[in-house]
């Protein structure tokens, strides 16, 4: 290929997608202020290598939530705004039987299903954690996955199968509501408080450079579960017939039952897959943050939808990457705004790239 | 539909009158509970001046949605934001100078209150026009996930510390943050009284209040001439926006909510429509805003919460999308039954049966239930939370109404696309078609 060739293709590419041109000119920028400042020392790398892997993490758990909000997205036509409050869900319920087996015998039996509401029963003092008390942390895993999966089924067989073929913006409204009924239902039994669920994690400090970055057990927790849980999707949906069948629904659905695919019992799958990754993803969340309140869920939502919305809306491995990227996008940008922007600056990214790139990365891949 | 059309058609001054009833109808109920039980004279004028003020900016914010929504077909669900650039600009442009005295860490520019009004509405109006230019490409859903994530980037910049405090035009001005802004410019309704020289006027008025409330009527005739105020702001908009609907401009925005391409195949530039719908809707918003909270004294960024995006929608969909006097009457019956309902209620059982003891958490008032069925602590917690509840049944009756009724109250009437009025030919017309489409045909 000659240089008058590259030339005319790259001046071609600059005149159909000047967006694109633009935004990578303002990474370049970027890139090229975070090496310098690296160079003169005006950023440390392990303060840089830091921020990274703490949005590794943040991404981490907006991907797997996210891969069930792509799921029902994509299957089921609408924006769905509980799923917020199922991450809630999936949190509370798990945490109370993490505090109800980690507890159990030292504390009021109520307090700890209650999850210390009001200040009665404190995780750090039950030392809960993944090194000290890995069997509630597994119990509470399984538990909040499973309550989740119940919701998503509950609310879809209340809320919105009874409008099945209503268009996208009605079932939108409604899942307003129900994210409206759940989480202020959680407010009522749980307490407004956010308190403090974990005690301190052992951690390792790996050397980068010019000093440590900081990982703890809990980091490693999280990334051996979102990662079994995302890799274990990817099989199923890859080899078994269920997987075929999801994606003939995102296509058409009226051509998926005719060929005599069981749609509402896809759409059962697809709550059950997407309503377990949820829970278990607002578990992990909370290990993780080691802080719970009720509007945890609803305050990451958008942050989902970013990610959702970046990786194209059906592909699960859009959601994952988009996740990672918002998560990072969260993270990093500290370097060059201050901190209180930074959740803007995911949202920011998230409509540039809607200008740019409507149809997201991984775009025209429906479900898998 | 004909059962409520026939009660429609019979109240006298049409889609007024229905509105005048309904709003007699709420009042009423209020006032006839409060007579029951014996509450002052005062405390019932301030129920009716806070029942009123409600009624009015959800009335006017179901409004200005209802141009979005109803006539356009825009999804927007970053209320909120607007309403909070509005009162902030406001803030900014109005406040008193630096150091003019006050326990105000930021001054304004000190321009007369007005200016800050219009300032607020222009700069409410310009945000619309950025956030319109991804409306104009992207589906409905795409829209309210934009929206919304502006209306959380404006809260998050109005809370953050760099923009608490910064210079303007060589003066100390600033938002000031997570803290909140005071609003230390002239009371607004002094303000408002003087410009036609009749505040001294107005003071005589609050006197001969004494009559029926012995002690300070000020407040109590503030918040209930205020209320006032806001109903008229509610004519207003209500008159603007029924002339935009009837205006040419409004009917290709109909024609955009209904098919998009066929408005376009006319030769209808309908992004220019859409935007300028959106902006114009966008300045209300803003206004309702200001009109909200510029006689509370102070403002945080954390007032700006989703959720009051929600009840506007709630507001609009209980009233019904596409009428303009379904979004009065459905801010109306929002403010009195779902926002403000709960919480008279409250105070209602309150007053009957005292409860100084109500649990402060869920575990100790369900644990009495469970050990020897003493029902009295659940019950003491639920009043105590009835703030949270109420956001639970509001959330119950939003799923219960698109269930069932998505249209709401007034929805799917056809409106008149002829410029003259057809109303004489339909009272002619309905007699002999007996209620039919022919009838809904020329409604409103």
């Amino acid at each position: 290929m000659g240089i008058a060739e590259t030339y005319t293709r790259g001046r071609q590419f600059a005149v159909t997608r000047p967006g694109s041109v633009l935004l990578a000119l303002v990474g370049v920028v970027l890139l090229f202020d975070l090496l310098a400042g690296l160079a003169t020392g005006q950023h440390s790398f392990s303060g840089v290598g830091s921020l990274v892997w703490d949005g590794l993490m943040r991404g981490l758990v907006v991907g797997l939530a996210g891969i069930g909000l792509s799921m029902t997205y994509s299957i089921l036509n609408f924006a769905n705004f509980a799923h917020g409050d199922y991450i809630t869900a999936g949190a509370f319920s798990g945490w109370a039987t993490t505090y109800l087996v980690a507890g159990l015998g030292r504390a009021d039996v109520g307090a700890l299903l209650l999850v210390g509401a009001g200040g009665s029963v404190f995780g750090g003092s039950l030392g809960i954690g993944v090194t000290g008390t890995p069997l509630a942390v597994l119990a509470g895993i399984l538990v909040s996955g499973v309550v989740t999966v119940g919701l998503a089924l509950f609310v879809d067989r209340t809320a919105f199968r009874p409008i099945r073929d209503a268009d996208g913006i009605t079932l939108l409204i409604t899942s307003i509501g129900v994210a409206f009924a759940l989480r202020y239902l959680m407010q009522f039994v749980f307490g407004a408080s956010v308190r403090g669920t974990t005690a301190q994690p052992p951690a390792v400090g790996l050397y980068l450079v010019d000093g440590f970055v900081r990982i703890d057990a809990h980091d490693v927790a999280l990334v051996v579960v979102a990662g079994a849980l995302m890799l274990a999707v990817h099989l199923l949906l890859q080899l078994t017939k269920l997987g075929k069948a999801m994606r003939a629904m995102a296509d058409n659905e009226d051509l998926a039952q005719i060929t005599g695919i069981p749609t509402e019992r896809v759409v059962r799958a697809v709550w059950v897959i997407g309503g377990g990754l949820t829970g278990v993803a607002g578990y992990m969340f909370i290990l993780w943050k080691g802080t719970l309140g009720f509007n945890d869920g609803w305050l990451l939502l958008l942050l989902i939808f970013a990610a959702v919305i970046l990786g194209g809306i059906g592909s699960i491995y859009g959601a994952i990457v988009g996740g990672l990227a918002i998560g990072l996008t969260a993270s990093v940008s500290v370097i060059w705004i201050p901190s209180a922007f930074a959740r803007a600056a995911a949202f920011f990214v998230m409509i540039v790239l809607l200008l740019v790139k409507p149809e997201g990365l991984f775009s025209g891949r429906t479900t898998a | 539909m004909s059962v409520r059309d026939d009660v429609a058609d019979r109240i006298p001054g049409g889609d007024a009158g229905l509105i005048v009833v309904v709003l007699l109808a709420l009042y009423a109920v209020y006032i006839l509970v409060g007579v029951g039980l014996g509450y002052s004279v005062r405390g019932q004028l301030n129920t009716i001046a806070v029942l009123t003020f409600y009624i009015g900016v959800f009335a006017m914010l179901a409004l200005a949605l209802n141009l979005h929504w109803g006539y356009t077909g825009l999804f927007n669900i970053g209320i909120v934001g607007f309403m909070a650039v509005g009162i902030y600009v406001m803030a900014l442009v109005s406040k008193p100078l630096y150091g003019s005295g006050g326990a105000a860490q930021v001054g304004g520019l000190g321009l007369p209150l007005v200016v800050g009004i219009v300032a607020g509405m222009v700069a409410a109006a310009l945000l619309g026009a950025l956030v319109a230019l991804p409306a104009l490409r992207l589906r409905a859903d795409y829209l309210a996930i934009v929206t919304i994530a502006m209306s959380e980037i404006v809260r998050f910049s109005f809370l953050s510390g760099e923009l608490q405090q910064f210079q303007l035009f060589g003066e100390r001005v600033g938002f000031g943050g997570g803290s909140g802004l005071i609003l230390d410019f002239t009371n607004p309704l002094e303000a408002f009284f003087a410009f036609f020289g009749l505040w001294d006027a107005y003071l005589g008025f609050v006197d001969a209040f004494t009559v029926i409330i012995p002690n300070n009527p000020k407040p109590v005739v503030d918040g209930l001439v205020y209320g006032a105020v806001l109903l008229g702001f509610v004519a207003a908009f209500f008159w603007l926006l029924k002339r935009t609907g009837e205006s040419p401009f409004g009917r290709v925005l109909k024609a955009i909510r209904e098919d998009e391409d066929v408005a376009n195949s006319l030769g209808k530039n309908t992004n220019r429509f859409k935007i300028k719908a959106f902006m114009l809707g966008c300045a209300l918003m803003g206004l309702v805003g200001i009109l909200w909270l510029m006689t509370s004294g102070a403002v945080t960024p954390n007032f700006f919460r989703p959720r009051i995006t929600f009840f506007v929608w709630i507001a609009l969909i209980i009233g019904g999308a596409g009428s303009n006097t379904g979004s009065v009457l459905g801010g109306a019956v929002f403010a009195a039954l779902l926002y403000q309902g709960p919480r008279y209620l409250k105070n209602l059982i309150d007053t009957v049966i005292p409860n100084a003891d109500a649990p402060s958490s869920f575990g100790p008032a369900v644990a009495p239930l469970v050990s020897n069925f003493d029902p009295a602590p659940l019950f003491f917690y639920t009043i105590d939370s009835v703030r949270q509840l109420q956001l639970v049944i509001m959330g119950l009756v939003l799923i219960w109404l698109m269930h069932n009724r998505p249209e709401g109250m007034l929805g799917h009437r056809k409106e008149t696309a002829a410029g003259i009025p057809l109303t004489a030919s339909r009272a002619r017309g309905t007699a002999s078609t007996d209620g039919g489409d022919a009838g809904g045909e020329v409604d409103e």
